[in-house]
C-alpha cells in the first residue's frame, strides 16, 4: 500500500471536505454508511490464528473464517444480532463505567477536537462523542425507556449489519489513548467504549490480524514477535556483543535463572528491531553499571499485552505469565522496561486480574535501599522510577557531553501519562543525561498526543490513516525541530519507538526516536570501559 | 429540525397547561395531582437509575490521571490530578463538581496551511455552564421560601445578594438573567459550533427550551403578571404540598399553572434523560478512584479464572532448543534412543 505523497496529504488534511476544516455534512450521521476500501481498514485476522486462540483455555474467539470487509457478506453467524445484544447486556452488568458512560454524556462537544484521529481525518465519526454514540444509539434503543418510546427522536437506532460495520471501522480508528477523558466534564473515557465494542465484535468473529497474531504468538512463544526461546536469547546476545564492541564492557546476562533477585520484563520489540534495540542495549549497560542481579525470561518475554486490545480474558491470560514466571523463578520482584500500554495493564489491571502477588516481596532498590511504596502490593517497578532513584542517590556517573550530538524532546506516551501519572520521572532522568526541551504545553504531559498507531494499529496497510492521526504529535515535534533544532524524540514506549519513527520520517525528517534509557546509557561512565569517541552514542557504527 | 421540534413540544406543553387549568376543577390536577406525580417519578426514577448504576461493579481501577502520580519522594506529586488517598479523591471530585475543572481545561484546535495545528484556551463552554448551573441552583434555593414557613433568614440573605444591583421594581435577580442567558448561550452554541450542531439530538435542545420556558414564566409572574396571581395562595399551596395537606384557595392565574406544569414535566423527564449527569458525575470511575493500584490491590468481584499457557507446556514444546542454547530447563531431555 503506497502512502500518499506528503504535499498531497498536507493539503488534504487542511482543505479536505471535513468537519474539522469547516465542512458540515449535509446528512445526519446515522444516514451515512461506512465504506471499506483498501487502505482504510486493517487486514482481518487469519483463520488459523483465530482457531488457535479459540482452542486455548479461558479464551473465546469464535467464527474463524476467511472473509473481507470489502465484501457485503461478512459471513456472520446466523444469530449475530442476538449475540451482540446479549453481549452488550452482559457487559453493562459487569462494568459500571460502561453504564455511566452510556447514560451521562450531554454532548457538550468538549472532546470533539481533542482526538488525534478527528484532527487528522476530519471524519465526524472520529469525534470521541460520536464514536461513543455509535454504541450509545444501540444502547438507547434496546436498554432505555426513552429510546424505546421515542426511537430516533431520542437518538436511538436499531442494530443492523451496517451499524456493526461502522463499529468495526471506528473502534479501530481509536487508539484508546484517553486524551478525551481528560477534557470530559464527566471523565467519559472513549477507551472504555471502544474496548467494549471490540469485545463485542470478537463475539461474532470480527478482529484484525495485527492484534490477533501477536496475541497468539505471545500466548505460545511468550512474545508477540513469535521469537522462540533460543532466538530470543540469541537476539539479546547480539546486543551484548554490540555493547561490548562499542564500550569495552561486556554486560553479564542470564535467562530463566532461578534465584535472581529481579525479573526484568520489557516489550520484545526492544530486542528485535531498531530503534528499540538501542534502548535494550541501554538496559544492558545500565544494569551492568550497577551490578544488578536480574534475569530475563524467555517464557515471559513480552512486556506488551496485545490482549488489552481484544478482550479482558485475553489480556488476563497473557498478563498472567508475568506473575507465574516470577513465582517459578523465585525472584523478589519484577522490574518493567519502557512501554506504554504494558504499563496500563501493569498499573491498572495486573494485580486485580492475577494477584494478589503475595509470593513476591515489597520492591526495594538493591543499590540505594529505596523502598518503592507505590508498588508495594503489585511488586512491579517501572524502570524510569528505578533509574530516577539511582540518579537521585548519585549511583550513576554521567558524562552529559556524550549526548552532545543530541538535542532531545520528550514524548509522553498516552498510558504512562494518563493511566499511571508517570510524567516527571523520565524528565528527571533527561535533565541529568541530555540537553532537551519540551514540546508546546497542549501536547505534553496529560495532554499528550498519541503516536496515532497504538492499540495494535501500527500496521502498514493503514499507513495514511496513521500519518493523519499522528499529525498532531508530528506537528508539535516540527515546532521544536524548527525552533530549537531538536533532532531526537525520546519516549518510554516500545510502540512509540516503532511508530514515531515512521511518523517523523514522513512529517519531520531528521528527527530520530529513542528510548530514555538509550540516552542514559550513552552518558553512563563506568568502570572497565574502553570506549573512544562514539559520535552517535550506542548508534555509532563500529567495524 | 431537532431544535424546532423542541420548541413545538414546549409550546404544546404550555398550551396544555394554559387551557387545561382554565377548566373548572382542573387546578386540582395541575396544582396538586401532577406535582405529586412528577415528584414521585423524579425521586423514584432518580433512585432507580442510581441503584441500577450501583448494581454494576467497578471491576478495574481505571482512573484517568491528569498529573504526576505519587511516586518517589523527590518527584512532586500532583495530589488533585492523580489522587492517592480518599481525601485527595474527595478534593478532586469537589473541584470537578463545584468548579467544572475539566471544562476549564478546554482548548480549541485549528488547522492551518502547512499543515499546522494550533491550540488555544477556550473557556466559553466553561463560562456558559457555570452561569447556567449556578443560576439554576440559586433559583431552586430561593424557591425554598415558598415551601418553608417561617422562611429561614439565610434565604433572605441569598435573595439580597442575588438582587444586589437593585435594578427595577421589584428587584431583578442576577440569577434570573443568568438562567435565561445560560439557556440562550448553550442553545446558540449548539447551533453555531459546527461540531456540536452535528452531534446534537432533540433531547439536547429540549431541556434547554423547557428550562428557558420555566425561567421565562417565572419572571413574567414576578414582574409582569404580578396582579394576576396571588402570592399568598401560592405559598399556601406550596406549604400544603410539602406538608401533605394541599389546598387551593381562590383562583391563581394561568401563568402559575403553566410554570408549575413545566416544572413537573422537567422533574418527570429528568431521570430518563441526560440530565442524570447530575448524579453520574459523582460515580464516574475515571474521576472518583484513587491512583494507588500498585500499592493497594483493587478487587474485581467477577474475576474469571483464567490460567496462562503454562510454563510446562511451553518447555515441552521448546525443550530441545532450550537445552541446545543452554537455557535452564525444569525437565531434562529424554535419553536419546540408541542407534539401531
Amino acid at each position: 500500500m503506497s502512502v500518499t505523497k506528503l504535499e498531497q496529504l498536507s493539503k488534504s488534511v487542511v482543505q479536505g471536505p471535513s468537519l474539522a476544516t469547516g465542512a458540515i455534512p449535509t446528512r445526519d450521521w446515522m444516514d451515512i454508511p461506512v465504506k471499506f476500501k483498501a487502505g482504510n481498514y486493517a487486514y482481518v485476522a487469519k483463520k488459523d490464528k483465530v482457531e488457535y486462540l479459540n482452542s486455548q483455555s479461558g479464551l473465546s474467539f469464535p467464527n474463524a473464517r476467511e472473509w473481507s470487509p470489502e465484501e457485503d457478506d461478512w459471513k456472520l453467524p446466523e444469530d449475530w444480532k442476538e449475540i451482540i445484544l446479549t453481549g452488550l447486556k452482559e457487559r453493562l452488568d459487569k462494568f459500571r463505567s460502561l453504564k455511566i458512560f452510556m447514560d451521562c454524556c450531554v454532548r457538550c462537544g468538549a472532546c470533539a477536537d481533542k482526538c488525534h484521529f478527528f484532527l487528522g481525518t476530519g471524519d465526524p465519526k472520529n469525534m470521541p462523542v460520536l464514536r461513543a454514540e455509535l454504541l450509545r444509539s444501540i444502547y438507547r434503543n434496546d436498554f432505555t425507556l426513552a429510546g424505546k418510546l421515542f426511537g430516533k427522536m431520542a437518538g436511538a437506532r436499531e442494530m443492523t449489519v451496517g451499524v456493526l460495520k461502522e463499529w468495526f471501522m471506528y473502534s479501530y480508528q481509536c487508539t484508546e489513548c484517553r486524551r478525551c477523558s481528560v477534557f470530559c466534564p464527566y471523565g467519559i473515557d472513549t477507551a472504555e467504549v471502544t474496548m467494549m465494542i471490540r469485545e463485542l465484535l470478537h463475539l461474532v468473529g470480527i478482529g484484525i490480524n495485527w492484534i490477533l497474531e501477536p496475541v497468539s504468538n505471545s500466548n505460545r512463544t511468550g512474545n508477540h514477535m513469535g521469537l522462540q526461546p533460543h532466538t530470543f536469547k540469541d537476539n539479546v546476545e547480539f546486543l551484548v556483543e554490540d555493547v561490548e564492541s562499542l564500550t569495552g564492557v561486556k554486560p553479564n546476562i542470564s535467562f530463566n535463572r532461578k534465584g535472581a533477585e529481579i525479573l526484568f520484563i520489557t516489550p520484545s520489540a526492544d530486542v528485535f528491531a531498531e530503534p528499540g534495540l538501542y534502548t535494550a542495549m541501554g538496559y544492558l549497560l545500565l544494569f551492568e553499571a550497577i551490578g544488578l542481579d536480574y534475569t530475563w525470561s524467555t517464557y515471559a518475554s513480552e512486556g506488551g499485552n496485545f490482549g488489552l486490545f481484544t478482550n479482558n480474558e485475553a489480556m488476563k491470560k497473557l498478563n498472567a505469565k508475568m506473575y507465574a514466571e516470577a513465582e517459578r523463578l523465585g525472584v523478589k520482584y519484577i522490574l518493567g522496561g519502557e512501554c506504554g500500554h504494558m504499563w496500563r495493564v501493569v498499573h491498572q489491571y495486573m494485580e486485580t486480574m492475577n494477584g494478589p502477588a503475595d509470593f513476591l516481596e515489597k520492591p526495594v532498590s538493591p543499590i540505594t535501599g529505596t523502598v518503592f511504596e507505590n508498588a508495594a502490593s503489585s511488586k512491579m517497578v517501572h524502570l524510569s522510577e528505578f533509574t530516577a532513584d539511582l540518579i537521585k542517590h548519585g549511583k550513576l556517573k554521567f558524562d552529559k557531553s556524550r549526548n552532545s550530538h543530541i538535542k532531545a524532546t520528550f514524548h509522553d506516551s498516552c498510558n504512562p501519562a494518563r493511566a499511571m501519572g508517570l510524567i516527571d520521572e523520565p524528565r528527571y532522568i533527561l535533565d541529568h543525561v541530555v540537553d532537551w526541551v519540551e514540546m508546546p504545553e497542549n501536547t505534553i504531559r496529560e495532554q499528550t498526543f498519541c503516536c496515532g498507531s497504538g492499540t495494535g494499529l501500527n500496521t502498514d496497510e493503514i499507513m495514511e490513516l496513521r500519518m493523519r492521526s499522528g499529525l498532531p504529535r508530528a506537528n508539535a515535534v516540527k515546532y521544536v525541530q524548527e525552533k530549537h533544532g531538536v533532532n531526537m524524540l525520546s519516549c518510554v514506549c516500545a510502540i512509540d519507538r516503532a511508530t514515531l519513527t515512521s511518523l517523523n520520517d514522513y512529517w519531520t525528517p531528521g528527527v530520530g526516536v529513542c528510548g530514555v534509557t538509550e540516552l542514559v546509557a550513552n552518558a553512563i561512565v563506568q568502570e572497565g570501559e574502553t570506549r573512544g569517541e562514539l559520535e552517535e552514542g550506542l548508534r555509532t557504527m563500529v567495524f | 429540525m431537532k431544535y424546532a421540534f423542541s420548541f413545538l413540544a414546549v409550546i404544546a406543553l404550555i398550551l396544555i397547561a394554559w387551557l387545561g387549568s382554565q377548566i373548572p376543577g382542573m387546578p386540582y390536577l395541575f396544582g396538586i395531582a401532577l406535582p405529586y406525580l412528577a415528584m414521585m417519578i423524579f425521586l423514584g426514577g432518580f433512585i432507580y437509575r442510581v441503584v441500577e448504576w450501583g448494581k454494576s461493579p467497578v471491576p478495574f481501577s481505571i482512573q484517568t490521571t491528569c498529573g504526576q502520580g505519587k511516586s518517589l519522594d523527590f518527584i512532586k506529586h500532583d495530589r488533585l490530578e492523580a489522587p492517592d488517598t480518599t481525601a485527595e479523591v474527595v478534593a478532586r471530585m469537589f473541584l470537578e463538581i463545584v468548579t467544572f475543572r475539566s471544562l476549564f481545561r478546554n482548548t480549541k484546535s485549528e488547522l492551518h496551511e502547512g499543515p499546522k495545528i494550533t491550540y488555544e484556551s477556550s473557556k466559553w463552554l466553561w463560562m456558559f455552564a457555570l452561569i447556567f448551573h449556578y443560576s439554576f441552583l440559586m433559583i431552586v434555593i430561593r424557591h425554598m421560601r415558598l415551601f418553608l414557613d417561617p422562611v429561614p433568614a439565610w434565604i433572605g440573605w441569598l435573595e439580597f445578594g442575588d438582587g444586589i444591583f437593585q435594578v427595577g421594581a421589584p428587584n431583578w435577580y442576577i440569577t434570573d438573567i443568568g438562567l435565561l442567558a445560560g439557556c440562550v448561550l448553550l442553545f446558540s452554541r449548539r447551533l453555531v459550533t459546527r461540531h456540536v450542531r452535528f452531534i446534537s439530538l432533540a433531547n439536547d435542545y429540549f431541556p434547554l427550551v423547557l428550562i428557558f420556558a420555566i425561567g421565562a414564566t417565572g419572571i413574567l409572574m414576578r414582574y409582569l403578571f404580578r396582579t394576576d396571581i396571588d402570592i399568598v395562595n401560592i405559598k399556601q399551596l406550596a406549604v400544603g404540598l410539602v406538608t401533605f395537606s394541599p389546598v387551593i384557595g381562590t383562583e391563581i392565574g394561568a401563568i402559575f399553572y403553566i410554570h408549575l406544569f413545566l416544572v413537573c414535566v422537567l422533574l418527570a423527564y429528568f431521570p430518563f434523560s441526560k440530565l442524570m449527569h447530575f448524579a453520574g458525575v459523582f460515580m464516574s470511575p475515571t474521576r472518583n478512584m484513587k491512583n494507588n493500584t500498585r500499592a493497594v490491590r483493587h478487587v474485581n468481584p467477577w474475576n474469571p479464572k483464567i490460567i496462562p499457557h503454562s510454563y510446562a507446556g511451553y518447555e515441552d514444546e521448546f525443550r530441545e532448543f532450550m537445552v541446545e542454547s543452554e537455557i535452564p530447563v525444569e525437565k531434562d531431555l529424554p535419553p536419546k534412543k540408541d542407534d539401531e
